[in-house]
């Protein structure tokens, strides 16, 4: 079971917590899992959600493991110039 | 549409072309020259980037028109290289990293030719004021400056 | 098999020097090709017809005069561009914003375009279209599209993020915050609490290339596009979605970039050329004007900031709150949010908050600009924290340094970091000469931090050896500022080989697979990992080769300096091969040998930076200049110093140009007053100083050399730094940016009273 916190944006669509607890493997998985039970989520992850695992932000790849107790934040997918 | 023919010399050729009456030099160079050194960068004398000379002159080319330099003696970025030898200030601002995107790059050869050949040894001040209309967006300048302060120094020294 | 990508802390040969970049001498003498500086055949030339109203109703648009005129050869307008976008809000917003469909959002806003034989036709083409708008009111102001009273530009547009769902649309799309803790309590706590509002004004990334494309589009529905873009794939897919082909049949090739700093990670006009040259049948040539690149291409937001940060005495920061507002232009976007990701993020906070407001208003569409939303946020922030430092009596380094963020603390926007620079910078900033100096008479020194993410994305690098041993290497990030350079110095270091034997190229979208933009300061980092990947996997060929060769098998062969050797004295006693004699066998031992690599580059670490100002203004009229500049920048590793330094130095002189003079100025009626160099003044070679700077190297634990990002950290502290300089000069908190001389001279007579 992990825990994942959210940014401001999503926390209305969860009914306002600052975190879910999710069963997942995986990035995939884990976004799989929140859009199933929480179908406000599809457009956040449509425009774009990085996921911070243990501190190091992953845009892209989804296959990356959620280990164990790993410090998970989920964040809007940053642009650059 | 009736063109104007201007014959005149452009980096010691022998050219001649029509013209529009209102065509800027610098359309005439890249559109129907095939000079596409020189850049528009802004087509209004703000930028430097289309910087050619005109009878030894820095000249904005896209503030000239093509049928004013009829007879004239036009130098562009083109002609600067001699064979297969680079000009000092193009060798050192490669060397020291003095473009990033290269627009710009044309222009301050040129206004920075035309510094040098007026005044061979100026100063920091000198320099940047005699490249103060030549507008570059990456390198903030610093490398520009000192290039053309190495090319100074190494022109002198020759 | 996958690269490892951890730091190695390996000794390096090539990496780290300073070689010529191999696109200079085209770049010196004229020759590099630029978007404007390639012609088809028989190509036509495009003219856009912009809109002179900030918000109106196109009620018609009537074309057929100038499809009379003799010359012109296909005139578009939204009908031309179907709505393909299948629900898609973002494509949508993009087709919306190339060309006008029932309404004008803002001055400039493109409602038709023509391709004639040549300029002068399509000069007069354009003003024989007549179009018939309704005029509505308009909002240009990010605080005034807020109040009640604001015309509201999208009916469709109910504010995210906020429960319940307003059941009344209105500008702002969407709402968000960061943080943790008890920001109350934290005030409670807080001994001084300082407390203002800040604004900045929009700017442009002003690259002096203005966008410019040739488009072919052939009835057999295949295409091919040249074009100047940051990111020519995503030019490719998303112009081949909003013109329903396939993206397959789309060929972009990118040319020589002139700047791009974020503004050219976007398509502006390039799907008009493309349905011209179709509908024409035709190649077309569309070319930007300088005022259309001010009016209609996609400068950042202007702000409004509210900012509050409370400290105990001793300088500890118990507090900070942050409510930004920024607007993305005519349309929903989300800077707003990035801004209040990054405000924060160089101190370690107990109690912190962030709200972001995101505004939609009558100016064009925002895009990225270097290190997007950050500059204004840290202006806000490093404002805010020099004040502290002044009323607690402390020194403003030694307050940020008990402030900073380090290994190990929860970072504003949630997670925790690993090993950064922050301290580092600040550390360098107070031992730093600079800080030391004298200051003369009406001089101010500031100095302020600054933070950005850097990222990664898709990549791929195809290295192939050629039959005499020398490298060619395809790249698919565009080279903004030298990365062929760099690139090909990793290509170098990995094989063995000098750095002169190596040539990168930028491929054509058909050459290779697809690459996100050059943006996010990703070029050097995530095509760098792609090129060590594609060089170890060519190298494994290389060392099979060796053993069919020497026959003996493929492990008992290692690579050294260009070499192929034997493992160890049981391998055999062959001398070494080099790559050129391996490269003159391949014919015979197997054919071409190359590397490829396709990766998805996460993990591009963190950045930070400390700039110090030194800044005179002249009482008299306000003027200010700056006279001494210094940054002091975590580069990870800096592959070409050369570049690094150039991205500092480049980043700081914009972020001068943005604190001191640049910003768009609308007039009442909307309309952008200013579209032009001589009137949207950048910073010139007079008004710098040299801009020292110092690279600091904390490998980025996610990289095999340790890289970060480098291109976009330098823009974040100026607008800081030379409002705290300022500030300290004339003795009055500066809170508007730019400081131009009528708002200095307006703080100094306000101090007077």
């Amino acid at each position: 079971m992990a825990e994942v916190h959210l940014w401001g944006a999503l926390r209305p669509i969860v009914g306002g917590a600052l975190s879910v607890s999710v069963e997942a493997k995986n990035i995939r998985e884990l976004f799989k899992v929140l859009a199933e039970q929480y179908p406000a989520f599809e457009p956040h992850l449509q425009r774009g959600i990085a996921v911070s695992i243990n501190g190091k932000i992953y845009r892209d790849t989804w296959d990356q493991a959620l280990p164990p107790d790993a410090e998970i934040y989920l964040l809007p997918r940053i642009p650059g110039g | 549409m009736s063109g104007v023919h201007v014959s005149t010399t452009i980096n010691g050729d022998a050219v001649e072309f029509i013209c529009n009456a209102d065509e800027p030099l610098l359309d005439v160079l890249r559109n129907r020259l095939g000079m596409t050194g020189s850049k528009e960068g802004c087509g209004t004398g703000d930028c430097g980037a289309c910087s050619v000379t005109v009878n030894g002159r820095l000249v904005c080319s896209c503030l000239v028109l093509g049928a004013e330099v009829q007879g004239a003696k036009v130098e562009t970025i083109e002609g600067m290289a001699k064979g297969d030898k680079l000009h000092p200030l193009q060798k050192n601002f490669i060397s020291h990293a003095a473009l990033q995107c290269g627009i710009c790059t044309p222009g301050f050869l040129i206004a920075a030719k035309v510094l040098l050949d007026k005044n061979p040894n100026p100063s920091e001040e000198e320099i940047r004021f005699g490249l103060a209309g030549n507008l570059c967006r990456c390198t903030g300048y610093d490398k520009i400056v000192r290039a053309v302060q190495a090319t100074a120094k190494e022109m002198r020294g020759a | 098999m996958p690269l490892d990508t951890n730091f190695t802390n390996q000794k390096f040969k090539q990496v780290g020097t300073r070689p010529l970049r191999p696109d200079g001498v085209d770049k010196v003498t004229g020759r590099a090709k630029y978007g404007a500086d390639y012609n088809a055949p028989g190509q036509l030339i495009a003219l856009v017809l912009r809109s002179p109203h900030a918000h109106a109703k196109i009620k018609k648009i009537d074309t057929s005069k100038a499809e009379k005129l003799p010359g012109v050869k296909a005139i578009i307008t939204s009908a031309d561009l179907p709505d393909l976008t299948g629900g898609d809000r973002g494509m949508r917003d993009m087709l919306e914003n190339c060309m006008a469909r029932k309404k004008v959002l803002y001055d400039g806003h493109a409602v038709a375009a023509v391709a004639a034989i040549d300029q002068t036709t399509a000069r007069k083409a354009l003003k024989l279209i007549q179009v018939d708008y309704e005029i509505l009111p308009h909002v240009t102001d990010v605080d005034e599209a807020l109040k009640p009273s604001a015309p509201v530009i999208h009916n469709d547009i109910f504010t995210e993020g906020v429960e319940p769902k307003p059941t009344k649309p209105s500008n702002n799309n969407k709402r968000a915050s960061f943080g943790h803790g008890d920001i109350a309590q934290g005030f409670k706590d807080a001994d001084i609490i300082v407390e203002h509002t800040y604004k900045t004004e929009q700017t442009h990334q002003g690259y002096i290339e203005p966008h410019a494309c040739v488009a072919n589009v052939s009835p057999d529905g295949q295409g091919e596009l040249w074009v100047c873009t940051q990111g020519h794939f995503v030019y490719r897919n998303q112009c081949a979605a909003l013109l329903g082909m396939d993206i397959s049949k789309l060929r972009v090739t990118a040319s020589e970039i002139g700047g791009g700093f974020g503004g050219k990670t976007h398509i502006w006009a390039e799907p008009l050329a493309l349905a011209l040259s179709r509908k024409a049948n035709r190649p077309v040539k569309l070319t930007m004007s300088r005022e259309e690149v001010f009016r209609c291409s996609g400068p950042t937001s202007s702000t409004s900031i509210d900012m509050k940060i409370g400290a105990k005495r001793d300088g500890t920061i118990t507090a900070a709150h942050g409510v930004l507002r920024y607007h993305g232009g005519a349309f929903p976007a989300t800077w707003a949010e990035f801004g209040a990701m990054t405000a924060f993020a160089c101190y370690d906070l107990k109690n912190v908050k962030s709200e972001s407001i995101e505004v939609i208003v009558n100016r064009p569409k925002t895009a990225a600009y270097r290190a997007p939303s950050a500059p204004m946020a840290a202006f806000a922030v490093e404002s805010a924290v020099d004040e502290l430092a002044k009323k607690i009596g402390m020194d403003p380094v030694e307050l940020r340094i008990k402030n900073a963020a380090k290994q190990g603390t929860q970072s504003s926007y949630g997670p925790v970091y690993g090993p950064i620079g922050i301290g580092a910078t600040l550390e360098a900033a107070k031992n730093h000469p600079h800080m030391k100096a004298p200051l003369g008479k009406n001089q101010g020194r500031g100095m302020a931090c600054g933070f950005w993410f850097n990222f990664g994305g898709q990549t791929c690098a195809d290295l192939n050896v050629t039959p005499d041993g020398t490298v060619t290497l395809a790249v698919g990030t565009i080279d903004v500022g030298g990365s062929r350079a760099s690139i090909g110095l990793m290509a170098a270091e990995e094989l063995g080989i000098p750095y002169e034997n190596v040539r990168v190229v930028v491929a054509d979208t058909s050459s290779l697979g697809h690459n996100d933009m050059t943006d996010g300061s990703r070029g050097t980092f995530s095509t760098g990992l792609a090129t060590i990947a594609a060089a170890r996997n060519a190298i494994k060929v290389l060392c099979a080769r060796a053993a069919k060769m020497w026959d003996i098998p493929e492990d008992a062969v290692i690579w050294e300096d260009g070499h192929a050797k034997p493992a160890g004295t049981n391998a055999g006693n062959f001398p070494p091969l080099s790559i050129k004699e391996i490269a003159a066998a391949a014919g015979n031992t197997g054919g071409p040998i190359a590397g490829h690599n396709e990766l998805v580059a996460d993990g591009a670490g963190v950045s930070f930076a400390t700039h110090i100002c030194d800044i005179e203004v002249d009482p008299e009229t306000g003027r200010s200049t700056v006279k001494r500049y210094t940054v002091i920048q975590d580069a990870g590793k800096a592959i070409h110093p050369s570049y690094v330094e150039g991205q500092y130095q480049g980043g700081a002189a914009q972020g001068i140009g943005w604190a001191l003079n640049e910003e768009y100025i609308y007039g009442k009626d909307g309309r952008l007053q200013n579209a032009g160099f001589l009137d949207y003044r950048i910073p010139v070679c007079s008004d710098l100083p040299f801009i020292d700077t110092m690279i600091l190297e904390i490998p980025n634990p996610n990289h095999p050399y340790g890289v970060r990002g480098v291109g976009e950290t330098s823009i974040v502290p100026p607008l800081a730094a030379i409002a705290n300089a300022m500030s300290n000069a004339v003795g009055v908190r500066m809170t508007h940016i730019p400081m131009s001389p009528p708002r200095v001279l307006k703080a100094i007579s306000n101090r007077k009273h």
